[in-house]
């Protein structure tokens, strides 16, 4: 049988895959098909009926979102089956069905936040009568609550099931229905319990009307009237592809856009909802402690104290870069310390051990992240993709669903979406794992990926984690010529390009555990707030970042930096993709872009760097004319480029593996950066989502 | 009429025990191994010869439909499914054979369950027949004990038999929809294709078959083929219980010839119509789901497949609803378009939106409370819901209104009138009090 | 459909299945594969309803659930689709009223006016929590229309005494017999059968048969198999069988006033007859008013004419009328022969007391 089936579609011949939805062979001949309940990454429905075309001979027209091409049968004469997708028949249907759609949909497009992105409203000026038959009452449906981030307008529901078919699809979280039946279906959770989904969001873009929409957008603005600006995502290190959607100063809205390799068209509640973080306990101005006391001060005055408070013996300053620093921010400082002299700088403030050997095969996800939809086996050694990339955590879930991915895992147990085998807590579980039924079938897999999460790096015996984790994949044939099926999941968007600058210890400086226990006199904190600050004693803390979080409250000089949104700036995502963001809003007031403030701080450090635009420090960063560094192109995954290098045992491991457990690193998974924290958003998610832990009284 | 001789339910009124001992004196099991041993083909051979066509309403040849089933069982088991999901309004046959001529089915399971090279088998019976679930259970437990059915049991042929039932849902009687109710869903239809005889229960090869259908399968193949086409018109062979209810002076069930004709069968077994022949209104002849045929034209209709088709009808279940002539016609509609919306599950948007359209014009259309031109509107929407839905219940929620607009308009028309004379006379005043 | 909800008040917080539903529940999770227990969600919920006074609360859900590790959404979309669960309470007897068409024609529609005034509104549990009724479709009973079920059993052919009869009963506690509520069995006529009566059919004689027709041995007489869903030979069978005619039945009208032309067999002689020496042919079983008509017209209006039919003349006549085989299957010509003699049949004692309707002149 050949792989190829003829069609004749409104007069024009093609060939299409036999695979092929008779919708996309419309498609490929150029017919425009409308539809409500299809969506490329969920299952068939067929249900709304909009997508009815004519075969020739069928005694009814076809759903051709459900037809499959290879189940066609030509015509009797053998000539390809003759397709129709405009002609009277075909529009006499879909005006029937958009009528039914439209009987009980309430009229009120003027107050709707779909208004303008609507699917049922541009389908209806195509196909949609001028008035209406239906003279009976319409009806009206009890709005649903959802949890703060998805609001319910039940009226306006089509049935299409897009969002009850992606939460126990593609979130892997079953919480969304159609109850009843007949005209009384409803979609709603159990007993209107908030979606716990952190993908949730999604069913917002999903539904093609207005009944899911955005509740902390509820109202702002049309869509019309916003400038949208397309840029990428820090809320975890996966670099999400995502359109900022600003109305004046302020960012009204953030939506996913497509990137198959990295996000398909999904965005975390994190990513889609901090926005109102960026509004809110912003660094506008520089600060300078006075008498135990924070007052505004000016850039000069600021800088001024920050000079005084690095002109002490170089070994006595420590550097630690946060979570969200960029390329730029990172290059800046670490070039302006290494030019006063310190060494003690370090971008892992969870104490990661991975970095310093300055291999970035061996920090990074070489599998990539689309790469696990061509893995047969996942090892996953304390990462928790759920949390720490949840939208990846999607793809995974795809692959066990769709093409029977076998997931292991090691670490602290957790409900990742998908049926897993549990294979112990901790590092020792590795020098074990080969004996185990799962260790075996790694061994005999075609395409096994291993996938070491921070959690397993943290450690004391972190190092040694790595090492016994690379030497498995090169036992069991994760390392091949054409597959590099080993990886570092990070979480933090600025950790890869931090380190990819070199932003560790260099020689014999501090990492960020001794930087932070006390013996410095001064350190600077690069946005850095999920760090144990207690024990710094007297040390001078300079903090240069957005909010106003942890870091800020410890700080005696403040350096107002932009956030994502605010600048352009570079980020490497945990893959190793070098990607920008754009900006949608100016930084808040007085706050300058990271990398601007060293520049200038070096100018009054007397270090003056070398560049004084960002272009040209990307210029330094992308190397000389002919040179290939890490920074040279944009956009891309290294992967299977870095197989050579990963076959290199690594030799400096000595700890031993210990039995102690992987930590979870994400405690709240709605609270890990200080523009989460700030996000109103957030706190609501984040306070459902204890709720939901602490474990209620036996019944 | 048929001769008691050839009647294959022979306990239909439940007038002997259903149990295994007097089943047998009946005539039941006798010969299973027999059957059995002949094998798949030997049995789908004979099915397709008997002629015999699906009784569950569609009329599919039911030899036809076993062959469909994969030749080889591979890793996927197959599965035979009985609808005992007995919901079209009008119909109540299957209850019959189900509390009084149980073991007749379940013989029927096993001998169509060789014929697709199943070991196991679905009955799934609606969740109101409580009773007649406990008799069909009794009959298993009879069956097992006695090693007709089971393990290594006398007829040779590993078979397991389990009743499940339904909730209250008519979708379900649906092949589909059954299917997925069986496993614990909503009963919402499936896309076709996949067919079940591909992807079915389980997403195992399946077949789904009415309890009629299966449980004469066995009386077939002891008779012979022959026999069996011996009743009826070609292409319409057999006999076939009938339900008659509605305005006859003896509402029954009974098991006649195919091809009978209406009078004969309302003259032999029902006492005649209400008030006499010409008190005839109009017949639903093949459950609520066929379109109703004037008195003229059924009184001496072949009650078969092909005639009845013809009379732009259907056969059906054979449940045939008589309404005379002190019927209101546009209420029993009305009634039926409001089973349908009741019943409709809401998956797919004609049948979930339309159902609910078309009760309620019909509902005022009862009244006469409705324009002329909405009788053309009402028979537009009947269009846009038929042929467009996932599974038939669209199509069955749009005849029944179809055929009330063919043959009654008038009537329709009337009421409309009737409804506005009152207020025709009085216009100035409504329109001023307005 | 009215919006189904849960009853979340009356449902409290716990539920627990009766220690001796565990076996019941055994049985149905028994039945489907070890990886398909989700199968046994309706059974479940349905033992849960009956362990739960008849409806379904929302802690008897979360139980079923559980035990079949289900999510709760996805049983609760089964509640709520299947329209046996209840999920309000109920009352001890709680009836359902069978509304659709069938028994809609046959009078439904004032026993649901006996539940209002006996009982309430749909769904309205009395006082002492004894009754409570709603309205379901069709519960496939229709040939004892109009019904009701009350719990596990169907009571059938009511009328409004009766109805009022048997709520009266469960009002005071009183079991009522359920069934038919007139003088039938199960399905048959009411009043008595008269098929299904040969002992034949049920002394065993039926198994003397001891080797099945058409076995591939036998082959080379039997008909061809798989050509045979449309015999071309009639088969030995107690009918005359038809010969297909084109499809042109959409008019299936017994009389043809047009002659007919090339009719098989021999046309029965005619004769003229004074209105007085007239028979009246309805007494026969099988000729109603329609076909006496025809009957006159061919110029058949006595017994005596029938009975001396030839099988040509019984031919022609089928023919003409178009019902082949039914005037032998009927037996016309003896019922005829016994009545020109001045004798009775059973049916003509029924035709002459009155009881046969369709045996009555149209005039009446």
């Amino acid at each position: 049988m050949s792989d190829t089936f003829k069609l004749n579609i409104d007069g024009k011949d093609i060939e299409v895959p036999r695979h092929y939805t008779l919708m996309q062979a419309c498609e490929e001949a150029g017919a425009e098909i409308p539809r409500f309940c299809y969506h490329e990454r969920l299952s068939v429905a067929g249900n709304c009926r909009m997508c009815l075309v004519e075969w020739e001979g069928a005694p009814k027209p076809i759903a051709s979102c459900a037809q499959t091409v290879g189940d066609m049968r030509p015509n009797r004469d053998g000539s390809a089956p003759n397709i129709r997708t405009k002609g009277d028949y075909v529009d006499k249907a879909r005006n029937g069905v958009m009528e039914f759609l439209l009987i009980n949909h309430p009229l009120d497009c003027p107050i709707c936040d779909q208004g303008g992105e609507c699917d049922l409203q541009d389908q209806a000026m195509a196909y949609g009568r001028a008035g209406s038959r239906y003279e009976e009452n319409k009806r009206a449906v009890e709005d649903k609550y959802m949890g703060p981030l998805v609001k319910t307008i039940m009226t306006r529901c089509i049935q299409c099931t897009r969002c009850v078919r992606f939460s126990a699809e593609v979130a892997g979280v079953e919480e969304l229905g159609m109850i009843s039946r007949g005209e009384g279906a409803e979609i709603t959770t159990y007993l209107e319990k908030s979606l716990t989904s952190e993908l949730s969001g999604n069913v917002i873009d999903l539904c093609p009307v207005g009944a899911l929409t955005s509740k902390p957008y509820a109202f702002n603005a049309r869509p019309w009237e916003l400038r949208k600006t397309s840029s990428i995502d820090v809320m975890d290190a996966m670099g999400a592809s995502i359109r900022v959607d600003a109305k004046g100063d302020g960012v009204m809205r953030i939506l996913p856009e497509t990137n198959e390799e990295i996000n398909e068209e999904w965005l975390s509640d994190k990513s889609r909802f901090v926005w109102d973080g960026l509004a809110r306990q912003r660094l506008d101005k520089p600060y300078i402690r006075e008498n135990g006391r924070l007052r505004a001060a000016t850039w000069g005055e600021a800088f001024a104290a920050a000079k005084e408070a690095l002109s002490v013996s170089a070994d006595k300053i420590g550097v630690v870069a946060g979570d969200l620093i960029e390329v730029e921010q990172a290059k800046a400082a670490l070039d302006l310390f290494r030019a006063l002299g310190v060494n003690s700088t370090d971008c892992r403030p969870a104490g990661a051990k991975y970095g310093t050997d300055g291999v970035r095969e061996r920090y990074i996800l070489n599998g990539t992240l689309a790469g696990v939809e061509e893995a047969d086996m996942l090892l996953l050694v304390g990462a928790n993709p759920r949390v720490e990339a949840a939208v990846w955590n999607a793809r995974i879930r795809k692959t066990w669903l769709w093409a029977d991915l076998k997931v292991g895992r090691i670490g602290e147990a957790a409900d990742l979406t998908y049926d897993h085998e549990w294979l112990g807590q901790g590092a020792d579980a590795l020098t074990n794992v080969r004996d185990t039924d799962f260790g075996k079938a790694l061994a005999s897999a075609e395409r096994p990926m291993i996938v070491v999460g921070e959690g397993a790096l943290c450690g004391e015996d972190g190092e040694a984690v790595l090492a016994s984790a690379l030497k498995l994949a090169n036992e069991v044939g994760a390392i091949k010529e054409d597959w590099a099926g080993f990886g570092v999941l990070h979480n933090a968007a600025g950790r890869v390009g931090a380190l990819d600058v070199g932003f560790v210890p260099a020689d014999d400086g501090a990492d960020t555990a001794a930087i932070l226990s006390g013996g410095m006199e001064t350190v600077v904190l690069l946005g850095a707030d999920e760090v144990d600050l207690s024990s710094l004693g007297d040390s001078k803390v300079i903090y240069v970042g957005s909010h106003g979080d942890a870091g800020a409250a410890r700080a005696d000089i403040i350096l107002p930096s932009a956030a994502y949104t605010e600048m352009a700036a570079t980020y490497v995502n945990t893959e190793g993709r070098v990607q920008m963001t754009s900006r949608a809003v100016q930084p808040k007031g007085e706050a300058r872009e990271g990398w601007a403030i060293f520049r200038a701080l070096s100018d009054v450090m007397g270090k003056t760097l070398a560049y004084d635009t960002a272009d040209a420090l990307r210029g330094v960063l992308r190397g000389a004319e002919g040179e290939s560094t890490v920074f040279s192109g944009l956009g891309f995954a290294p992967g299977v480029r870095g197989i050579e290098a990963l076959k290199q045992p690594m030799t400096s491991a000595s700890a031993a593996l210990t039995s102690v457990s992987f930590g979870a690193v994400v405690d709240d998974f709605y609270m890990t950066n200080p523009i989460a924290r700030a996000s109103k958003t957030m706190a609501e998610c984040s306070a459902l989502a204890s709720a939901l832990d602490t474990p209620v009284a036996a019944e | 009429m048929l001769q008691d001789k050839d009647r294959i339910f022979t306990n239909l009124y439940g007038l002997h025990s259903p149990d295994l001992e007097s089943a047998k004196k009946r005539g039941a099991w006798h010969l299973t191994k027999e059957m059995l041993d002949q094998g798949p083909d030997w049995i789908c051979d004979q099915i397709k010869a008997s002629g015999l066509r699906g009784r569950g309403g569609a009329g599919f040849p039911t030899g036809l439909k076993w062959t469909f089933m994969p030749k080889e069982v591979r890793e996927r088991p197959h599965y035979l499914v009985v609808n005992a999901d007995e919901s079209e309004p009008g119909t109540c046959k299957d209850r019959e054979i189900m509390r009084h001529d149980p073991h007749l089915l379940i013989e029927g399971c096993m001998v169509a369950s060789r014929a697709m090279r199943a070991h196991k088998c679905y009955v799934y019976i609606r969740g109101e027949y409580i009773n007649e679930r406990h008799a069909l259970e009794k009959a298993v437990k009879e069956a097992y004990e006695a090693k007709l059915i089971g393990k290594d049991n006398v007829n040779g042929w590993d078979f397991d038999l389990y009743v499940h039932h339904g909730a209250g849902a008519y979708i379900c009687g649906e092949e589909t929809a059954l299917l997925e109710s069986l496993e614990g869903k909503k009963g919402q239809p499936r896309l076709k294709p996949p067919f079940p005889a591909n992807a079915g229960l389980y997403g195992c090869p399946t077949t789904v078959n009415n309890v009629e259908s299966i449980a004469v399968a066995p009386t077939i193949l002891r008779r012979g083929a022959e026999w069996f086409a011996g009743f009826g018109r070609p292409n319409n062979a057999g006999t076939k219980l009938f339900c008659i209810s509605g305005h006859v002076n003896k509402p029954c069930n009974v098991e006649e010839e195919m091809s009978i004709t209406f009078r004969e069968l309302i003259d032999t077994h029902c006492g005649g119509i209400r008030g006499g022949w010409d008190n005839l209104k109009a017949v639903i002849p093949g459950g609520s789901s066929v379109p109703m045929v004037p008195a003229e034209q059924i009184m001496d209709a072949y009650m078969d497949f092909d005639t009845l088709r013809d009379l732009k009808s259907g056969l059906g279940t054979a449940a045939v609803i008589v309404m005379d002539k002190d019927t209101d016609l546009i209420k029993a509609i009305a009634r039926l378009a409001y089973f349908y919306k009741h019943e409709s599950c809401g998956q797919c948007t004609p049948c979930r939106e339309g159902t609910g359209w078309m009760w309620r014009v019909m509902e005022r259309m009862v009244k006469g409370e409705a324009e002329h031109d909405e009788i053309e509107t009402l028979l537009d929407v009947t269009k846009q819901v038929e042929g467009h839905t996932i599974c038939a219940l669209g199509d069955a929620a749009a005849w029944p209104i179809q055929g009330l607009i063919r043959h009654f308009r008038h009537e329709i028309e009337e009421r409309i009138n009737q409804y506005r004379l009152p207020r025709a006379m009085v216009q100035g005043a409504v329109v001023a009090a307005e | 459909m009215a919006l189904r909800r849960f009853d979340l008040e009356a449902g409290g917080d716990t539920f627990a299945f009766k220690p001796e539903t565990e076996e019941k529940i055994a049985f149905w999770r028994g039945k489907y594969p070890a990886e398909k227990q989700r199968s046994a969600v309706i059974p479940l919920l349905w033992l849960a309803q009956k362990d739960n006074a008849g409806w379904l609360s929302e802690p008897a859900m979360r139980e079923v659930a559980d035990r079949l590790e289900m999510p709760y959404i996805r049983v609760y979309e089964v509640a709520t689709f299947y329209t046996m669960f209840r999920l309000q309470p109920v009352g001890k007897y709680h009836i359902q009223l069978c509304g659709t068409t069938p028994c809609q024609l046959r009078g439904a529609d004032r026993l649901k006016d006996v539940c209002k005034t006996e009982i309430g509104n749909p769904m309205y549990v009395t006082d002492d929590g004894r009754l409570s009724w709603e309205e379901v479709e069709c519960l496939g009973a229709c040939v004892n229309a109009p019904m009701v079920q009350i719990n596990d059993d169907y009571y059938e052919d009511l009328t409004e005494d009766s109805l009022q009869e048997i709520i009266g009963k469960l009002k005071n506690g009183v079991e009522a017999q359920a069934g038919p509520q007139v003088d039938r069995i199960n399905s048959a006529p009411e009043g008595g059968t008269a098929i299904l009566t040969d002992p034949a059919l049920f002394d065993g004689s039926r198994n003397e048969v001891s080797r099945l027709p058409n076995l591939a041995e036998d082959k080379a007489e039997a008909p061809e198999a798989s050509s045979a869903a449309k015999p071309e030979e009639a088969a030995p069978t107690n009918t005359k069988r038809e010969v297909p005619k084109d499809s042109n039945t959409g008019k299936t009208t017994l009389i043809s006033n047009k002659e007919k032309e090339n009719l098989a067999g021999e046309r029965p002689e005619t004769v003229e007859v004074t209105a007085e020496e007239q028979d009246d042919l309805k007494r026969i079983k099988g000729i109603g008013p329609k076909n006496e008509d025809a009957l006159n017209e061919l110029g058949v209006f006595t017994f005596k004419q029938i009975a001396a039919w030839t099988p040509e003349n019984v031919d022609w006549v089928e023919d003409y009328m178009s019902f082949p085989g039914r005037i032998e299957r009927e037996g016309w010509i003896g019922q005829a022969k016994t009545l020109a003699e001045g004798g009775e049949t059973e049916f003509s004692k029924r035709v002459d007391a009155g009881d046969v309707p369709s045996s009555q002149d149209d005039e009446d």
